[in-house]
């Protein structure tokens, strides 16, 4: 059984780093997470946007649900909005394109055109 | 779905719409002949009698309402295939309680897959929900509560990375304290 003195471990670790590093939320990953999403392969999806950013390091992503976009048949849907608020809208989603979101568009900042709404629906 | 977290994922999407601070997921083992037993509490804002007769009919609530659609049918569709029901109680103001009950043994039983990152995801996405997870068998008993959690961490915020891992593994282990040798697909 993991212990809450673990947890309190990693309170403390977690204290001691906060303070040279900046924790504003500047960038935001929606994944649409209503049946349709789900049913298509939501959760893989989120679960690869949560890994990779974990894994690269990243802090100021945050990664969070919605409901029905609107456009199940292109699920899975995530929306990325960036700091000054521009939203990409990503259709037809796998783990695989969502890393290479975190890669190119997190990382990078270039919009991963190919996966976009727009594309998809051209 | 393909299996009982998905369902999860999916139904909890209710209860945050439905303005739920407070959710309370229970997953049990009882009974003869064994049962597993879903049950989702919250606090959100309920339905009226009419309206609870609608959501289990696909038909009528995907033409006339916008924010309950197939979850629960679909739900209803896994609990009934494995010798089981659902059954939703609800009151205006006061909140909802929905139970799903699957016979264990059951062929058609769809397996719990990945409960612990379910969670995990849940409370990443909602950290301002205070939730509880409870699982039993005549095993043995686990509890989670993010109330608590917080309270250890004192500040800290619940999404941070290290924190939510903690969160899964903790549950992941509950599973297999309380599930290992109750479901076949726990060991």
């Amino acid at each position: 059984m993991k212990s809450i003195e673990e947890l309190k471990a990693i309170r403390d670790k977690t204290l001691k780093e906060m303070s040279i590093r900046d924790n504003e939320d500047k960038v935001r990953i929606v994944v649409g997470m209503a049946t349709c999403g789900i049913a298509a392969g939501a959760k893989p999806v989120m679960s690869a946007f949560i890994d990779e950013l974990n894994k690269r390091n990243i802090n100021n992503v945050s990664v969070s649900m919605t409901g029905c976009i609107g456009i199940c048949r292109l699920e899975p849907v995530a929306e990325v909005f960036d700091s000054s608020g521009e939203k990409t809208t990503y259709v037809k989603l796998d783990a695989e394109k969502a890393r290479r979101i975190v890669a190119e568009h997190i990382v990078n900042q270039k919009v991963v055109t190919e996966f976009t709404v727009g594309a998809a629906e051209r | 779905m393909k299996d009982l977290s998905l369902h999860i994922m999916d139904i909890i999407q209710n209860s945050i719409v439905a303005g739920a601070d407070k959710i309370n997921i229970s997953l049990r083992v009882e009974g003869t002949p064994q049962m597993l037993v879903l049950e989702i509490l919250d606090n959100g804002k309920g339905m009226d009698e009419e309206f609870i007769r609608k959501v289990t009919d696909p038909f009528k609530t995907s033409r006339t309402t916008r924010n309950v659609g197939l979850g629960i049918p679909l739900l209803e569709q896994s609990a009934k295939m494995a010798g089981g029901e659902l059954d939703i109680k609800s009151e205006p103001g006061k909140g909802t309680t929905l139970k799903a009950r699957f016979n264990i043994n059951h062929i058609d039983r769809i397996p719990l897959g990945d409960i612990p990152e379910t969670i995990k995801m849940l409370i990443m996405a909602n950290p301002n929900i205070s939730w509880t997870i409870h699982l039993s068998s005549p095993n043995d008993d686990f509890e989670l509560d993010t109330d608590e959690l917080k309270h250890h961490l004192d500040g800290v915020s619940i999404t941070n990375n290290n924190v939510l891992e903690w969160i899964q593994n903790t549950i992941a282990d509950g599973i297999k304290l309380v599930y290992g040798g109750v479901l076949d697909e726990v060991n």
